[in-house]
């Protein structure tokens, strides 16, 4: 019986245009745009200025803020601008563009760290910090500063190998293709964590991935052991995930660490041992070119600051002229408004969508069928919020909890009316949050 | 590369589900198809035309107001056919055909446009209409003999009626039915009301294609059988008055089509549960110490006016904090 959460929906995954094809590396572009931002926290300094020759792994931005992640040099070369660019998320942040000169020269510090026996857990931490290693399923929570704040608290180490956004196959080839990777990674973690088991939850249209773990990891008292979850979204969503595989609920406002538990992402465990046993930081990623509008769907490995053009290329150019494109999956996605943009540490996966979805002459009506009620897994009922939102009562708007919501899409995926909803919350928890900060003093007392 | 074309940028999700308000309203209509083509046959192709008539009507009222009120054109939603059907299931075969009309006028204009429309109104429209109609009782308590055909023009008058089924129980007799005859809806009722099978069939379509739960018509219907069990009325067999109390009358149509309309029923979990037993609760007490013989249109009136209420009450556990915890009273 697969492990499975309340709620959620079923959304066709579309896997099947790319789950077959293995990673292709491309060759790193003449230049490549590393934006200063490319993680949750506070963005990095530039360390390198216009002139400069940076090598391959170099760190080129950094930051003394506790949550934050430094960034590397993804090719060797020239420093030919230090200037704002469009960064995935539709803002112009300040970004290092490098001329590459192709030769890949590697930096004094990629180097390898030592085995994962003879280091400590702080030097470990350290390591991962320096190699600038952020929450690779999407989310790119700097992973340092996540292992820090659940240091000493965890019994159960998850990883999270659930990938249940539609068309992401990037995670699920990484699995098939290089899982000591993986398990490498998660011995640093065990390591770090002091635990002496972890769990890898893997959704049941992965079972090739399963049998893999299965056929590398020892088949008796494996300390690693994976778990089939059933195929829905949001399953890979943290506090989803871990109540699936341990029955715990995170409560709201609390963090993984709290239950016991810590989920990293199969990735974002890979770089890990990347990082320990090769120094290399982080510097390439996978990402999934997908979507129909892409003539020749592919999993291409790449240097992060390529160009999602270089990746289109790649990928057989598109069929047609797209009309949407998205930095992620079709459920969390970011829309890019150009795609002259960089690939940047989160990017799972590069979709182009062909059909328009003409969501302005739509009627939206909420006819009260409830289904935003049954799909939503954080027990919301996100068609009262919307409704009293769009009435003005915020207080209503808190008192359901909106700051519960996890912004998973479901709701708004199964809406027969097409109303807003994730998109309504998104903008209701940053304005009420804002007032919330105003009169603290007040709510103080309950 | 250049984009020629400009991007579409907005905020996830990115994708729908195939299914949008009218599909889901459609569905429905196909739900209501069987029972329809079965009261052809029972009562002639008066059914048929009554059913247009009403439909027609609702379509044409609710796209005048909308003009008139220059608001967006919504009968391509459908909904306004689904209404425009349940008021003539509603109405016996012999009703003439301007009570149809009247009764989409009150349905579309006053019950559900007046209050903003699909989704917004808190009577379930058809079943308003039919309490509305109900002011002209005669018409509304003649009841044709099935397989009599009522004229398709002209005075119905002249038409054969037979007893409906709920004239027998609230006399606390048994209807001169039988089982059968019952289950396949060969009885005197309204045109659309008259067989549980085919109304079930609908139902259970609805539950496959996920449109409705089955809690609503589960629990009310299991309500009524329950209670009516355990106090048949005057010395009956306990299991006979049961089965003929849950086949006669419009529960059937009720339990399945109308106190599940999404616009005026719970949409928790436990809202739905309580809606569905006060509906079997109510529509019993209206046949056992009620003056009219049926109660489930009143019934399931009463229940609409506290969906609100019951989805208030059974809001979700909040995630993360046991039941025996108040919600929101952290640290």
């Amino acid at each position: 019986m697969a492990l499975s959460f309340r709620g959620g929906v079923h959304p066709d995954d579309k896997k099947d245009l790319t789950n077959k094809k293995a990673f292709e590396s491309i060759t790193a572009p003449a230049t490549v745009v590393i934006p200063m931002q490319m993680h949750v926290g506070a963005p990095c300094k530039p360390l390198v200025s216009e002139g400069n020759l940076v090598k391959m792994g170099q760190m080129i931005g950094d930051s003394n803020a506790p949550v934050s992640a430094p960034i590397h040099a993804s090719v060797s070369g020239k420093v030919i601008a230090v200037e704002p660019r469009l960064h995935p998320n539709g803002c112009m942040v300040t970004s290092v563009v490098i001329e590459n000169d192709f030769n890949d020269t590697l930096h004094e510090s990629v180097v390898p760290k030592g085995s994962v026996e003879s280091l400590s857990a702080d030097e470990l931490i350290k390591i991962i910090r320096q190699a600038g290693i952020v929450g690779l399923g999407g989310a790119a929570y700097p992973t340092h500063a996540k292992i820090q704040s659940c240091l000493g608290k965890v019994d159960t180490l998850i990883i999270n190998g659930s990938e249940c956004e539609p068309y992401i196959t990037s995670g699920h080839r990484a699995m098939l293709e290089t899982p000591e990777e993986i398990i490498g990674g998660i011995r640093v973690l065990m390591k770090i964590f002091r635990v002496d088991n972890a769990i890898i939850g893997i959704e049941s249209n992965k079972l090739d991935a399963v049998r893999v773990f299965e056929k590398v990891l020892p088949q008796k008292n494996s300390p690693i052991k994976v778990k089939v979850l059933k195929t829905k979204y949001p399953q890979g969503g943290e506090k989803q995930l871990i109540y699936a595989i341990t029955k715990r609920e995170v409560p709201p406002g609390k963090l993984p660490g709290d239950v016991g538990c810590a989920v990293f992402n199969t990735d974002t465990c890979a770089a890990i041992h990347n990082a320990v046993t090769t120094g290399m930081p982080l510097i390439t990623r996978g990402v999934t070119v997908t979507g129909g509008a892409i003539a020749n769907p592919k999993n291409l490995k790449c240097r992060i600051g390529t160009c999602f053009s270089e990746l289109v290329a790649a990928a057989g150019g598109f069929k047609d002229e797209p009309f949407k494109l998205i930095m992620g999956g079709p459920m969390m996605g970011t829309a890019l408004t150009d795609i002259e943009i960089p690939v940047i540490k989160a990017t799972n996966a590069f979709l182009g969508f062909l059909q328009y979805d003409d969501i302005y002459s739509k009627e939206q009506v909420c006819i009260r069928c409830g289904r935003c009620v049954t799909a939503c897994p954080m027990n919301l009922m996100p068609l009262y919020m919307y409704m009293y939102y769009h009435k003005e009562n915020f207080q209503e708007v808190l008192n359901l909890n909106v700051s519960d919501c996890i912004e998973c899409g479901a709701c708004s995926y199964v809406c027969p009316g097409r109303l807003f909803l994730t998109q309504t919350f998104g903008v209701a928890k940053i304005r009420l949050n804002q007032h919330n900060d105003s009169d603290d003093t007040k709510k103080g007392a309950n | 590369m250049a984009m020629n074309k400009q991007l579409q940028v907005t905020s996830h999700p990115h994708i729908d589900i195939a299914e949008d308000t009218r599909s889901i309203m459609l569905d429905v209509i196909i739900a209501l198809s069987p029972a329809l083509v079965l009261s052809i046959f029972y009562f002639g192709f008066r059914s048929l035309i009554l059913t247009l008539v009403s439909t027609v009507s609702c379509i044409v009222f609710e796209f005048l107001y909308r003009k008139l009120m220059k608001k967006s054109n919504t009968i391509g939603d459908l909904s306004a056919v689904v209404t425009g059907m349940l008021i003539a299931f509603n109405l016996p075969v012999s009703a003439p055909y301007w009570m149809a009309v009247v009764g989409a006028a009150f349905a579309i204009i006053v019950v559900k446009q007046l209050y903003g429309g699909l989704g917004k109104n808190f009577m379930n429209p058809a079943l308003a209409a039919r309490v509305f109609l109900l002011s002209w009782p005669g018409i509304m308590a003649t009841w044709p003999k099935v397989f009599e055909r009522a004229p398709l023009f002209g005075s119905t008058v002249d038409v054969v009626t037979s007893s409906t089924p709920l004239a027998s129980l609230k006399a606390v007799t048994l209807p001169n039915y039988t089982l059968m005859e019952m289950l396949l809806g060969q009885h005197g009722g309204c045109l659309g009301e008259t067989s549980a099978i085919v109304l079930l069939l609908g139902g259970v379509y609805l539950v496959l294609r996920k449109v409705i739960s089955p809690r609503i018509p589960l629990f009310y219907i299991g309500t009524v059988a329950v209670i009516t069990y355990i106090f048949p009325r005057g010395g009956l067999d306990n299991l006979q008055w049961m089965l003929y109390n849950i086949l006669s009358g419009g529960l059937m149509l009720g339990a399945v089509f109308m106190a599940t309309d999404y616009a005026t029923s719970p949409v928790t979990r436990g809202g739905q549960i309580l809606f569905g037993i006060g509906c079997g609760l109510i529509t019993v007490f209206i046949r056992y110490f009620g003056s009219y013989a049926g109660g489930v249109s009143f019934s399931i009136l009463i229940m609409n006016a506290c969906a609100w209420i019951l989805d208030k009450a059974f809001r979700p556990r909040r995630y993360g904090v046991p039941t025996w915890k108040k919600a929101g009273a952290k640290k």
